[in-house]
Protein backbone atom coordinates (compact mmCIF):
# COMPACT_ATOMS: atom_id res chain seq x y z
CA UNK A 1 0.00 0.00 0.00
CA UNK A 2 3.05 2.42 1.11
CA UNK A 3 3.91 2.27 -3.25
CA UNK A 4 0.61 2.83 -4.25
CA UNK A 5 0.77 5.65 -2.00
CA UNK A 6 3.58 7.20 -3.49
CA UNK A 7 2.70 6.27 -6.79
CA UNK A 8 -0.26 8.50 -6.60
CA UNK A 9 1.60 11.50 -4.97
CA UNK A 10 3.25 11.41 -7.95
CA UNK A 11 0.60 11.28 -10.35
CA UNK A 12 -0.98 14.27 -8.31
CA UNK A 13 1.92 16.20 -8.44
CA UNK A 14 2.05 16.13 -12.25
CA UNK A 15 -1.77 16.88 -12.34
CA UNK A 16 -0.94 20.12 -11.04
CA UNK A 17 1.87 20.64 -12.81
CA UNK A 18 -0.32 20.78 -15.72
CA UNK A 19 -2.72 22.70 -14.19
CA UNK A 20 -0.14 25.11 -13.30
CA UNK A 21 0.97 25.09 -17.47
CA UNK A 22 -2.31 25.56 -17.85
CA UNK A 23 -2.58 28.85 -16.46
CA UNK A 24 0.53 30.09 -18.55
CA UNK A 25 -1.49 28.27 -22.06
CA UNK A 26 -1.57 32.06 -24.53
CA UNK A 27 -4.60 30.38 -26.31
CA UNK A 28 -2.58 30.77 -29.48
CA UNK A 29 -1.85 27.44 -31.56
CA UNK A 30 2.36 28.63 -31.60
CA UNK A 31 2.29 28.32 -27.36
CA UNK A 32 0.27 25.14 -27.61
CA UNK A 33 2.31 23.60 -30.14
CA UNK A 34 5.65 24.83 -29.44
CA UNK A 35 5.20 26.64 -25.84
CA UNK A 36 5.94 30.00 -27.79
CA UNK A 37 9.47 29.11 -28.32
CA UNK A 38 10.12 29.78 -24.65
CA UNK A 39 11.82 26.93 -23.08
CA UNK A 40 15.06 28.01 -21.31
CA UNK A 41 18.28 25.48 -20.78
CA UNK A 42 17.63 23.64 -17.93
CA UNK A 43 13.50 22.91 -18.87
CA UNK A 44 14.96 21.96 -22.31
CA UNK A 45 18.03 19.53 -20.92
CA UNK A 46 15.47 17.80 -18.81
CA UNK A 47 12.54 17.32 -21.61
CA UNK A 48 15.05 16.19 -24.04
CA UNK A 49 17.04 13.73 -21.66
CA UNK A 50 13.35 12.34 -20.23
CA UNK A 51 12.06 12.31 -23.35
CA UNK A 52 15.18 10.39 -25.12
CA UNK A 53 15.28 7.92 -22.03
CA UNK A 54 12.53 5.36 -21.73
CA UNK A 55 11.97 2.90 -18.66
CA UNK A 56 14.60 1.06 -20.68
CA UNK A 57 17.46 3.31 -19.13
CA UNK A 58 15.96 2.13 -15.75
CA UNK A 59 14.69 -1.99 -15.82
CA UNK A 60 16.33 -2.40 -19.43
CA UNK A 61 19.70 -1.66 -18.05
CA UNK A 62 19.65 -3.55 -14.88
CA UNK A 63 17.96 -6.44 -16.89
CA UNK A 64 20.51 -6.49 -20.11
CA UNK A 65 23.89 -6.28 -17.48
CA UNK A 66 22.06 -9.32 -15.75
CA UNK A 67 22.06 -11.16 -18.65
CA UNK A 68 25.02 -9.89 -20.94
CA UNK A 69 27.07 -8.04 -18.47
CA UNK A 70 29.13 -4.63 -18.27
CA UNK A 71 29.19 -4.33 -21.68
CA UNK A 72 25.65 -2.83 -22.43
CA UNK A 73 27.10 0.28 -21.01
CA UNK A 74 29.41 0.90 -23.44
CA UNK A 75 26.88 -0.60 -26.41
CA UNK A 76 24.08 1.49 -25.52
CA UNK A 77 24.92 4.32 -22.63
CA UNK A 78 27.96 5.97 -24.27
CA UNK A 79 27.68 5.58 -27.74
CA UNK A 80 24.43 7.58 -27.44
CA UNK A 81 26.40 10.41 -25.15
CA UNK A 82 28.60 10.72 -28.11
CA UNK A 83 25.94 10.01 -30.89
CA UNK A 84 22.54 11.61 -29.04
CA UNK A 85 24.34 15.30 -29.00
CA UNK A 86 26.42 14.79 -31.99
CA UNK A 87 22.60 14.43 -33.56
CA UNK A 88 21.75 17.93 -31.31
CA UNK A 89 24.60 19.34 -31.89
CA UNK A 90 24.89 18.98 -36.24
CA UNK A 91 21.10 18.49 -36.47
CA UNK A 92 18.91 19.66 -33.65
CA UNK A 93 20.15 23.04 -33.76
CA UNK A 94 19.89 24.05 -37.11
CA UNK A 95 16.39 22.46 -37.60
CA UNK A 96 15.56 24.33 -34.08
CA UNK A 97 16.50 27.79 -36.56
CA UNK A 98 15.05 26.82 -39.70
CA UNK A 99 11.71 25.31 -37.70
CA UNK A 100 11.67 29.01 -36.28
CA UNK A 101 12.74 31.03 -38.95
CA UNK A 102 10.23 29.26 -41.55
CA UNK A 103 7.57 28.46 -39.22
CA UNK A 104 7.57 24.88 -39.11
CA UNK A 105 5.85 22.78 -36.14
CA UNK A 106 6.64 19.04 -37.26
CA UNK A 107 8.97 17.32 -39.52
CA UNK A 108 6.20 16.51 -42.23
CA UNK A 109 5.94 20.11 -43.03
CA UNK A 110 9.67 20.33 -42.81
CA UNK A 111 10.22 17.75 -45.54
CA UNK A 112 7.32 18.70 -47.78
CA UNK A 113 8.69 22.28 -48.37
CA UNK A 114 12.50 21.06 -48.21
CA UNK A 115 11.72 19.01 -50.90
CA UNK A 116 8.79 20.74 -52.51
CA UNK A 117 7.13 17.62 -52.40
CA UNK A 118 3.69 17.09 -50.89
CA UNK A 119 3.29 13.29 -51.45
CA UNK A 120 6.28 12.92 -49.39
CA UNK A 121 5.07 14.34 -46.59
CA UNK A 122 2.22 11.79 -47.37
CA UNK A 123 4.40 8.97 -47.33
CA UNK A 124 6.32 10.36 -44.80
CA UNK A 125 3.46 10.73 -42.13
CA UNK A 126 2.16 6.69 -41.76
CA UNK A 127 6.00 5.97 -41.95
CA UNK A 128 6.91 8.04 -38.94
CA UNK A 129 2.89 6.88 -37.07
CA UNK A 130 3.52 3.74 -37.43
CA UNK A 131 7.04 3.92 -35.91
CA UNK A 132 6.12 5.80 -33.46
CA UNK A 133 3.23 3.49 -32.20
CA UNK A 134 5.02 0.47 -31.13
CA UNK A 135 7.19 2.67 -29.44
CA UNK A 136 4.49 4.05 -27.50
CA UNK A 137 2.97 0.82 -26.72
CA UNK A 138 5.88 -0.73 -25.61
CA UNK A 139 5.89 1.97 -22.99
CA UNK A 140 2.58 2.13 -21.87
CA UNK A 141 2.58 -2.18 -21.40
CA UNK A 142 6.15 -1.67 -19.10
CA UNK A 143 4.21 1.01 -16.93
CA UNK A 144 0.94 -1.49 -16.26
CA UNK A 145 3.34 -4.10 -15.32
CA UNK A 146 5.51 -1.88 -13.11
CA UNK A 147 2.54 -0.82 -11.75
CA UNK A 148 0.39 -4.52 -11.32
CA UNK A 149 3.95 -6.00 -9.73
CA UNK A 150 5.04 -3.25 -7.13
CA UNK A 151 1.00 -2.75 -5.94
CA UNK A 152 0.96 -7.14 -5.83
CA UNK A 153 -0.57 -7.73 -2.25
CA UNK A 154 -2.20 -4.28 -2.07
CA UNK A 155 -6.45 -5.52 -2.95
CA UNK A 156 -6.20 -9.17 -2.25
CA UNK A 157 -9.82 -9.17 -2.11
CA UNK A 158 -10.66 -6.79 -5.21
CA UNK A 159 -8.08 -8.28 -7.54
CA UNK A 160 -7.75 -11.61 -6.69
CA UNK A 161 -7.05 -12.71 -10.46
CA UNK A 162 -3.61 -10.51 -10.19
CA UNK A 163 -2.51 -11.46 -6.79
CA UNK A 164 -3.70 -8.50 -5.15
CA UNK A 165 -2.21 -5.33 -7.79
CA UNK A 166 -3.92 -3.31 -9.86
CA UNK A 167 -5.10 -5.05 -12.96
CA UNK A 168 -3.98 -3.72 -16.35
CA UNK A 169 -6.84 -2.23 -17.49
CA UNK A 170 -7.41 0.13 -14.51
CA UNK A 171 -3.20 1.23 -14.30
CA UNK A 172 -3.66 2.22 -18.14
CA UNK A 173 -6.49 4.32 -17.37
CA UNK A 174 -4.92 5.57 -14.53
CA UNK A 175 -1.40 6.69 -16.50
CA UNK A 176 -3.22 7.45 -19.61
CA UNK A 177 -5.94 10.15 -17.93
CA UNK A 178 -2.89 11.84 -16.36
CA UNK A 179 -0.63 11.99 -19.37
CA UNK A 180 -4.16 12.82 -21.35
CA UNK A 181 -5.12 16.07 -18.47
CA UNK A 182 -2.01 17.69 -18.11
CA UNK A 183 -1.25 17.61 -22.05
CA UNK A 184 -4.64 17.70 -22.81
CA UNK A 185 -4.43 21.36 -21.16
CA UNK A 186 -1.19 22.62 -20.88
CA UNK A 187 0.13 21.43 -24.47
CA UNK A 188 3.74 21.40 -24.91
CA UNK A 189 4.76 23.57 -22.41
CA UNK A 190 2.94 20.81 -19.73
CA UNK A 191 4.97 18.00 -21.47
CA UNK A 192 8.61 20.10 -21.03
CA UNK A 193 7.65 20.70 -17.30
CA UNK A 194 6.32 17.50 -16.57
CA UNK A 195 9.17 15.73 -18.30
CA UNK A 196 11.58 18.21 -16.20
CA UNK A 197 9.70 16.95 -12.88
CA UNK A 198 10.01 13.19 -14.33
CA UNK A 199 13.64 13.19 -15.09
CA UNK A 200 14.39 14.40 -11.60
CA UNK A 201 12.56 11.68 -10.39
CA UNK A 202 14.10 8.63 -12.35
CA UNK A 203 17.26 10.07 -11.67
CA UNK A 204 17.09 10.27 -8.05
CA UNK A 205 15.20 7.29 -7.56
CA UNK A 206 18.39 5.31 -9.48
CA UNK A 207 20.59 6.68 -7.40
CA UNK A 208 18.78 6.25 -4.53
CA UNK A 209 18.41 2.67 -5.03
CA UNK A 210 22.15 1.94 -6.07
CA UNK A 211 23.16 3.38 -2.40
CA UNK A 212 20.34 1.36 -0.49
CA UNK A 213 21.15 -1.97 -2.82
CA UNK A 214 24.65 -1.94 -2.66
CA UNK A 215 24.63 -1.24 1.41
CA UNK A 216 22.20 -3.89 2.01
CA UNK A 217 24.61 -6.27 0.02
CA UNK A 218 27.38 -4.89 2.46
CA UNK A 219 29.06 -2.24 0.09
CA UNK A 220 30.65 -1.91 -3.31
CA UNK A 221 33.48 -4.62 -2.39
CA UNK A 222 31.59 -7.43 -1.35
CA UNK A 223 29.01 -6.85 -3.80
CA UNK A 224 31.29 -7.13 -6.85
CA UNK A 225 33.10 -9.55 -5.46
CA UNK A 226 30.52 -11.79 -4.92
CA UNK A 227 29.87 -11.58 -8.90
CA UNK A 228 33.84 -12.29 -9.10
CA UNK A 229 33.74 -15.57 -7.64
CA UNK A 230 30.28 -16.75 -9.42
CA UNK A 231 30.18 -14.92 -12.72
CA UNK A 232 33.44 -13.22 -13.82
CA UNK A 233 32.15 -13.22 -16.97
CA UNK A 234 29.56 -10.88 -16.22
CA UNK A 235 32.61 -8.19 -15.79
CA UNK A 236 34.00 -8.23 -18.86
CA UNK A 237 32.72 -8.59 -22.25
CA UNK A 238 33.97 -11.80 -23.15
CA UNK A 239 31.98 -13.12 -25.74
CA UNK A 240 28.28 -12.26 -24.32
CA UNK A 241 28.99 -8.98 -27.34
CA UNK A 242 30.98 -9.33 -30.88
CA UNK A 243 32.98 -6.58 -31.77
CA UNK A 244 31.28 -5.74 -34.86
CA UNK A 245 27.93 -5.83 -32.83
CA UNK A 246 29.54 -3.00 -30.24
CA UNK A 247 30.38 -1.35 -33.70
CA UNK A 248 27.30 -1.61 -35.51
CA UNK A 249 25.03 -0.42 -32.21
CA UNK A 250 26.73 2.93 -32.56
CA UNK A 251 24.00 4.02 -35.28
CA UNK A 252 20.99 3.26 -33.14
CA UNK A 253 21.08 6.07 -31.44
CA UNK A 254 21.22 8.43 -34.32
CA UNK A 255 17.27 7.54 -34.35
CA UNK A 256 16.51 10.68 -32.57
CA UNK A 257 17.07 12.73 -35.27
CA UNK A 258 14.02 11.15 -36.97
CA UNK A 259 11.85 11.60 -33.57
CA UNK A 260 9.18 13.36 -34.27
CA UNK A 261 8.64 13.95 -30.46
CA UNK A 262 11.83 15.14 -30.68
CA UNK A 263 11.61 16.94 -33.27
CA UNK A 264 9.16 19.18 -31.07
CA UNK A 265 11.03 19.36 -28.75
CA UNK A 266 13.65 20.94 -29.90
CA UNK A 267 11.71 23.77 -31.40
CA UNK A 268 10.77 24.88 -28.00
CA UNK A 269 14.00 26.41 -27.80
CA UNK A 270 13.78 30.02 -26.86
CA UNK A 271 17.34 30.26 -28.20
CA UNK A 272 20.25 28.19 -29.48
CA UNK A 273 21.95 29.24 -26.51
CA UNK A 274 19.40 27.26 -25.21
CA UNK A 275 21.25 24.03 -26.38
CA UNK A 276 24.38 24.38 -24.73
CA UNK A 277 23.57 22.73 -21.46
CA UNK A 278 21.81 19.93 -23.00
CA UNK A 279 25.13 19.34 -25.08
CA UNK A 280 27.25 19.42 -22.22
CA UNK A 281 25.06 17.54 -19.65
CA UNK A 282 23.17 14.98 -21.59
CA UNK A 283 26.55 12.48 -21.41
CA UNK A 284 27.14 12.99 -17.75
CA UNK A 285 23.17 12.80 -17.10
CA UNK A 286 23.26 9.21 -19.01
CA UNK A 287 25.85 8.37 -16.90
CA UNK A 288 24.08 9.32 -13.61
CA UNK A 289 21.56 6.71 -14.96
CA UNK A 290 22.91 3.87 -16.37
CA UNK A 291 26.02 3.37 -14.69
CA UNK A 292 24.35 2.40 -11.60
CA UNK A 293 21.68 0.30 -12.95
CA UNK A 294 24.49 -1.36 -14.91
CA UNK A 295 25.66 -2.24 -11.57
CA UNK A 296 22.85 -3.45 -9.65
CA UNK A 297 21.99 -5.89 -12.92
CA UNK A 298 25.34 -7.35 -12.46
CA UNK A 299 25.49 -8.00 -8.62
CA UNK A 300 21.59 -9.22 -9.46
CA UNK A 301 23.34 -12.07 -10.78
CA UNK A 302 25.09 -13.57 -7.49
CA UNK A 303 23.46 -11.10 -4.55
CA UNK A 304 22.42 -13.84 -2.00
CA UNK A 305 19.62 -13.75 0.78
CA UNK A 306 20.92 -14.77 4.13
CA UNK A 307 19.48 -18.53 3.58
CA UNK A 308 21.69 -18.67 0.29
CA UNK A 309 19.46 -18.77 -1.99
CA UNK A 310 19.64 -16.30 -5.08
CA UNK A 311 18.00 -13.11 -4.76
CA UNK A 312 16.73 -12.70 -8.12
CA UNK A 313 15.69 -16.34 -8.11
CA UNK A 314 16.69 -18.23 -11.66
CA UNK A 315 13.59 -18.08 -14.90
CA UNK A 316 12.27 -14.94 -13.31
CA UNK A 317 10.42 -12.72 -16.07
CA UNK A 318 13.07 -10.36 -17.93
CA UNK A 319 13.44 -6.45 -16.90
CA UNK A 320 12.29 -7.73 -13.86
CA UNK A 321 15.91 -7.49 -12.16
CA UNK A 322 15.58 -3.60 -10.74
CA UNK A 323 12.08 -4.21 -9.02
CA UNK A 324 13.37 -7.76 -7.63
CA UNK A 325 16.67 -6.03 -5.99
CA UNK A 326 14.58 -3.29 -4.32
CA UNK A 327 11.57 -5.51 -3.38
CA UNK A 328 14.06 -7.98 -1.45
CA UNK A 329 16.91 -5.25 -0.21
CA UNK A 330 15.06 -2.13 0.14
CA UNK A 331 12.17 -0.72 1.80
CA UNK A 332 8.61 -0.20 0.52
CA UNK A 333 9.07 3.67 0.83
CA UNK A 334 11.81 3.01 -1.50
CA UNK A 335 9.87 0.29 -3.65
CA UNK A 336 7.68 3.26 -4.03
CA UNK A 337 10.11 5.82 -5.05
CA UNK A 338 11.14 3.28 -7.71
CA UNK A 339 7.85 3.01 -8.72
CA UNK A 340 7.86 6.50 -9.60
CA UNK A 341 10.70 6.62 -10.97
CA UNK A 342 9.96 3.81 -13.45
CA UNK A 343 6.74 5.65 -14.27
CA UNK A 344 8.25 9.32 -14.86
CA UNK A 345 11.21 6.98 -17.17
CA UNK A 346 8.04 5.79 -19.35
CA UNK A 347 5.82 8.75 -18.88
CA UNK A 348 8.19 11.20 -20.18
CA UNK A 349 8.25 9.37 -23.45
CA UNK A 350 4.57 8.60 -23.38
CA UNK A 351 3.30 12.50 -23.34
CA UNK A 352 5.68 13.81 -26.20
CA UNK A 353 4.28 10.83 -27.98
CA UNK A 354 0.49 11.14 -27.98
CA UNK A 355 1.15 15.12 -28.01
CA UNK A 356 3.13 14.66 -30.93
CA UNK A 357 0.73 12.23 -32.59
CA UNK A 358 -1.89 14.63 -32.35
CA UNK A 359 0.41 17.63 -33.39
CA UNK A 360 0.70 15.54 -36.86
CA UNK A 361 -2.62 14.52 -37.45
CA UNK A 362 -3.85 18.09 -36.94
CA UNK A 363 -1.15 20.30 -39.05
CA UNK A 364 -0.10 17.53 -41.73
CA UNK A 365 -3.25 16.11 -42.52
CA UNK A 366 -6.55 17.75 -41.33
CA UNK A 367 -4.94 22.03 -41.55
CA UNK A 368 -2.72 20.84 -44.84
CA UNK A 369 -5.44 19.26 -46.48
CA UNK A 370 -8.26 21.17 -45.73
CA UNK A 371 -6.51 24.49 -45.49
CA UNK A 372 -4.40 26.71 -43.59
CA UNK A 373 -6.86 29.50 -43.55
CA UNK A 374 -9.99 27.68 -42.79
CA UNK A 375 -8.36 27.61 -39.18
CA UNK A 376 -7.53 29.47 -36.81
CA UNK A 377 -5.68 29.37 -33.84
CA UNK A 378 -8.76 28.48 -31.41
CA UNK A 379 -9.66 25.96 -34.02
CA UNK A 380 -6.44 24.04 -34.17
CA UNK A 381 -5.92 23.88 -30.51
CA UNK A 382 -9.40 22.41 -30.44
CA UNK A 383 -8.29 19.76 -33.54
CA UNK A 384 -5.54 18.75 -31.72
CA UNK A 385 -7.20 18.14 -28.18
CA UNK A 386 -9.62 16.09 -30.13
CA UNK A 387 -6.64 14.20 -31.66
CA UNK A 388 -5.01 13.82 -28.89
CA UNK A 389 -7.73 12.20 -26.86
CA UNK A 390 -8.34 9.95 -29.83
CA UNK A 391 -4.65 8.84 -29.76
CA UNK A 392 -4.96 7.95 -26.01
CA UNK A 393 -7.82 6.05 -26.52
CA UNK A 394 -7.03 4.16 -29.15
CA UNK A 395 -3.30 3.63 -27.50
CA UNK A 396 -5.34 2.47 -24.23
CA UNK A 397 -7.39 0.21 -26.43
CA UNK A 398 -4.69 -1.46 -28.34
CA UNK A 399 -2.84 -1.89 -24.28
CA UNK A 400 -5.70 -3.95 -23.66
CA UNK A 401 -4.87 -6.52 -26.09
CA UNK A 402 -2.16 -6.67 -24.70
CA UNK A 403 -0.02 -6.79 -27.82
CA UNK A 404 2.76 -8.58 -26.11
CA UNK A 405 4.69 -9.10 -28.78
CA UNK A 406 5.50 -5.12 -29.20
CA UNK A 407 8.37 -5.64 -27.00
CA UNK A 408 10.29 -6.72 -29.79
CA UNK A 409 9.50 -4.46 -31.82
CA UNK A 410 11.29 -1.82 -29.75
CA UNK A 411 14.78 -2.08 -31.38
CA UNK A 412 13.06 -2.47 -34.76
CA UNK A 413 11.40 1.64 -34.54
CA UNK A 414 14.85 2.53 -33.42
CA UNK A 415 16.68 1.47 -36.50
CA UNK A 416 14.23 2.38 -38.49
CA UNK A 417 14.03 5.46 -37.41
CA UNK A 418 18.12 4.90 -37.55
CA UNK A 419 17.48 3.74 -41.69
CA UNK A 420 16.12 7.61 -41.97
CA UNK A 421 18.35 9.36 -39.96
CA UNK A 422 20.53 10.25 -43.62
CA UNK A 423 17.55 11.73 -45.17
CA UNK A 424 17.49 14.17 -42.56
CA UNK A 425 21.11 14.48 -42.20
CA UNK A 426 21.41 15.45 -46.16
CA UNK A 427 18.19 17.67 -46.18
CA UNK A 428 20.07 20.09 -44.06
CA UNK A 429 23.88 20.29 -45.19
CA UNK A 430 23.59 18.54 -48.89
CA UNK A 431 22.30 21.46 -51.65
CA UNK A 432 21.78 18.64 -54.22
CA UNK A 433 19.41 15.93 -52.34
CA UNK A 434 16.65 15.89 -54.28
CA UNK A 435 12.73 14.63 -53.71
CA UNK A 436 13.50 11.67 -55.97
CA UNK A 437 16.43 10.43 -53.28
CA UNK A 438 14.01 11.15 -50.52
CA UNK A 439 11.37 8.97 -51.81
CA UNK A 440 14.60 6.43 -52.44
CA UNK A 441 15.57 6.54 -49.24
CA UNK A 442 12.16 5.97 -47.65
CA UNK A 443 11.32 2.96 -49.78
CA UNK A 444 14.58 1.40 -49.63
CA UNK A 445 14.75 1.69 -45.70
CA UNK A 446 11.30 0.12 -45.74
CA UNK A 447 12.38 -2.76 -47.85
CA UNK A 448 15.32 -3.55 -46.06
CA UNK A 449 13.20 -3.13 -42.24
CA UNK A 450 10.54 -5.33 -43.96
CA UNK A 451 13.21 -7.93 -44.91
CA UNK A 452 15.52 -8.00 -42.33
CA UNK A 453 12.06 -8.16 -40.01
CA UNK A 454 10.91 -11.59 -41.62
CA UNK A 455 14.36 -13.05 -41.58
CA UNK A 456 14.71 -12.03 -37.67
CA UNK A 457 11.50 -14.24 -37.01
CA UNK A 458 9.18 -11.12 -36.58
CA UNK A 459 11.16 -9.82 -33.86
CA UNK A 460 11.68 -13.52 -31.95
CA UNK A 461 15.16 -14.07 -32.60
CA UNK A 462 16.22 -11.12 -30.47
CA UNK A 463 20.05 -11.77 -30.68
CA UNK A 464 19.03 -11.32 -34.73
CA UNK A 465 22.29 -9.97 -36.52
CA UNK A 466 23.11 -9.43 -40.04
CA UNK A 467 26.87 -9.66 -41.59
CA UNK A 468 27.54 -9.99 -38.15
CA UNK A 469 26.55 -6.43 -37.43
CA UNK A 470 22.69 -4.96 -36.08
CA UNK A 471 20.36 -4.79 -38.66
CA UNK A 472 20.83 -0.91 -38.46
CA UNK A 473 23.63 -1.11 -40.26
CA UNK A 474 22.71 -2.32 -43.22
CA UNK A 475 19.43 -0.16 -43.73
CA UNK A 476 21.35 2.72 -42.91
CA UNK A 477 23.73 1.66 -45.69
CA UNK A 478 21.35 1.29 -48.11
CA UNK A 479 19.40 4.51 -47.34
CA UNK A 480 22.23 6.56 -47.91
CA UNK A 481 23.24 4.69 -51.02
CA UNK A 482 20.07 5.37 -52.60
CA UNK A 483 19.58 8.37 -51.30
CA UNK A 484 23.06 9.58 -52.51
CA UNK A 485 22.74 7.59 -55.97
CA UNK A 486 19.38 8.62 -56.99
CA UNK A 487 19.77 12.70 -55.96
CA UNK A 488 22.81 12.22 -58.23
CA UNK A 489 20.73 10.78 -61.31
CA UNK A 490 17.68 13.12 -61.25
CA UNK A 491 17.61 16.93 -61.39
CA UNK A 492 18.72 19.23 -58.60
CA UNK A 493 15.97 21.06 -56.73
CA UNK A 494 14.73 24.32 -57.98
CA UNK A 495 17.18 27.75 -57.05
CA UNK A 496 14.15 29.03 -55.04
CA UNK A 497 14.55 25.62 -52.17
CA UNK A 498 18.51 26.05 -52.98
CA UNK A 499 17.95 29.92 -51.73
CA UNK A 500 15.77 29.28 -49.15
CA UNK A 501 17.72 27.00 -47.32
CA UNK A 502 21.29 27.35 -48.62
CA UNK A 503 21.27 31.69 -49.47
CA UNK A 504 24.22 33.06 -50.84
CA UNK A 505 26.53 33.90 -47.91
CA UNK A 506 26.83 37.18 -49.50
CA UNK A 507 23.13 37.51 -50.77
CA UNK A 508 21.00 40.07 -48.18
CA UNK A 509 18.19 39.03 -46.16
CA UNK A 510 15.63 40.67 -48.04
CA UNK A 511 16.54 38.87 -50.87
CA UNK A 512 14.80 35.89 -49.40
CA UNK A 513 11.21 34.84 -50.24
CA UNK A 514 8.77 36.57 -47.94
CA UNK A 515 7.72 33.33 -45.35
CA UNK A 516 4.19 32.48 -44.17
CA UNK A 517 5.05 30.45 -41.24
CA UNK A 518 2.11 27.63 -40.59
CA UNK A 519 2.11 28.14 -37.29
CA UNK A 520 1.77 32.29 -37.04
CA UNK B 1 44.53 23.67 -39.33
CA UNK B 2 41.65 25.81 -37.21
CA UNK B 3 40.16 24.97 -33.97
CA UNK B 4 36.64 23.96 -35.49
CA UNK B 5 38.28 20.90 -37.08
CA UNK B 6 40.83 20.46 -34.36
CA UNK B 7 37.05 20.14 -32.69
CA UNK B 8 35.85 17.94 -35.47
CA UNK B 9 38.91 15.60 -35.33
CA UNK B 10 38.61 15.28 -32.08
CA UNK B 11 34.95 14.07 -32.59
CA UNK B 12 36.11 11.18 -34.90
CA UNK B 13 38.83 10.35 -32.12
CA UNK B 14 36.50 10.05 -29.59
CA UNK B 15 34.28 7.83 -31.88
CA UNK B 16 37.86 5.37 -33.13
CA UNK B 17 38.47 4.62 -29.10
CA UNK B 18 34.95 3.81 -28.03
CA UNK B 19 36.07 0.52 -29.62
CA UNK B 20 37.85 -0.08 -26.60
CA UNK B 21 38.45 -3.55 -27.78
CA UNK B 22 42.14 -3.67 -25.58
CA UNK B 23 40.24 -4.03 -22.26
CA UNK B 24 37.52 -6.35 -23.81
CA UNK B 25 38.62 -9.07 -21.69
CA UNK B 26 40.12 -7.32 -18.64
CA UNK B 27 38.82 -8.34 -15.44
CA UNK B 28 40.72 -5.77 -13.08
CA UNK B 29 38.37 -4.08 -10.62
CA UNK B 30 39.72 -0.80 -10.26
CA UNK B 31 38.90 0.80 -6.32
CA UNK B 32 38.04 -2.49 -5.80
CA UNK B 33 34.62 -2.97 -7.05
CA UNK B 34 34.54 -1.12 -10.68
CA UNK B 35 35.19 -3.65 -13.81
CA UNK B 36 37.97 -1.68 -16.00
CA UNK B 37 35.61 -2.28 -18.57
CA UNK B 38 32.80 0.03 -16.88
CA UNK B 39 35.10 2.58 -15.71
CA UNK B 40 36.69 3.05 -19.35
CA UNK B 41 32.74 3.49 -20.32
CA UNK B 42 32.06 6.15 -17.81
CA UNK B 43 35.30 7.94 -18.16
CA UNK B 44 34.27 7.84 -21.88
CA UNK B 45 31.14 9.56 -21.14
CA UNK B 46 33.05 12.22 -19.10
CA UNK B 47 35.16 12.64 -22.07
CA UNK B 48 32.46 12.59 -24.60
CA UNK B 49 31.00 15.87 -22.08
CA UNK B 50 34.56 17.81 -22.22
CA UNK B 51 34.48 17.60 -25.98
CA UNK B 52 31.30 18.81 -26.42
CA UNK B 53 32.12 21.31 -24.05
CA UNK B 54 35.11 22.29 -26.18
CA UNK B 55 32.70 22.32 -29.22
CA UNK B 56 30.75 25.06 -27.47
CA UNK B 57 33.22 27.08 -27.44
CA UNK B 58 35.57 26.47 -30.94
CA UNK B 59 32.41 25.33 -33.29
CA UNK B 60 29.42 26.77 -32.13
CA UNK B 61 27.47 28.46 -35.38
CA UNK B 62 27.71 31.86 -34.17
CA UNK B 63 25.17 33.65 -36.51
CA UNK B 64 22.51 30.04 -36.02
CA UNK B 65 20.87 32.79 -33.59
CA UNK B 66 20.41 35.80 -35.90
CA UNK B 67 19.35 33.37 -39.11
CA UNK B 68 16.78 32.20 -36.97
CA UNK B 69 15.16 35.31 -36.67
CA UNK B 70 15.04 35.81 -40.04
CA UNK B 71 18.00 38.38 -41.40
CA UNK B 72 21.28 36.36 -41.76
CA UNK B 73 22.56 33.69 -44.57
CA UNK B 74 22.49 30.02 -43.75
CA UNK B 75 24.98 30.42 -40.63
CA UNK B 76 27.93 28.44 -40.71
CA UNK B 77 30.66 30.76 -39.23
CA UNK B 78 31.94 29.47 -36.22
CA UNK B 79 33.50 31.26 -33.36
CA UNK B 80 36.94 30.88 -33.68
Amino acid sequence: MTQLIIMAAYLGLLLVLGAIAHRFFSGTAKDYFLASHSIGPVFLLMSIFGTTMTAFALVGSTGEAFRTGIGVYGMLASWSGLMHVAVFFFVGIRLWAIGKRFGFVTQVQYFRDRFESNTLGLVLFPVLVALVIPYLLTGLLGAQAVVGSLTRGAFPQAFASTQGGLPPWMSGLVICGVVLTYVFFGGMRAAAWANTLQTCVFMVAGLIAFWAISSSLGGLEAATRKVLESHPERLIRGEAISQWQFLSYGLIPLSVGMFPHVFQHWLTARSASAFRLTIVAHPIFILLVWAPCVLIGVWATSAVMPDGSLIVPQGSPPNTELAIMVQKLTSPALGGLLGAGILAAIMSSLDSQFFCLGTMFTNDIVVHYFGEDRFDDRRRVLLARCFIVGIVAVAYALSLANPRSVFTLGIWCFSGFAGLFPLICASIYWRRVTSAGAYASILVTGLVWVLLFRQSGYGVNGGFLFLGMMPVATMFVCSLVALVGVSLLTAAPSAATMNRYFPSRRASAASLPALTAPGD
Amino acid sequence: MTKRKLIYFALVVLAFIHQDFWFWDNPTLLCGFLPIGLAYHAFYSLLAALVWLLALKYAWPADIETFAEGDSDYPETPVE
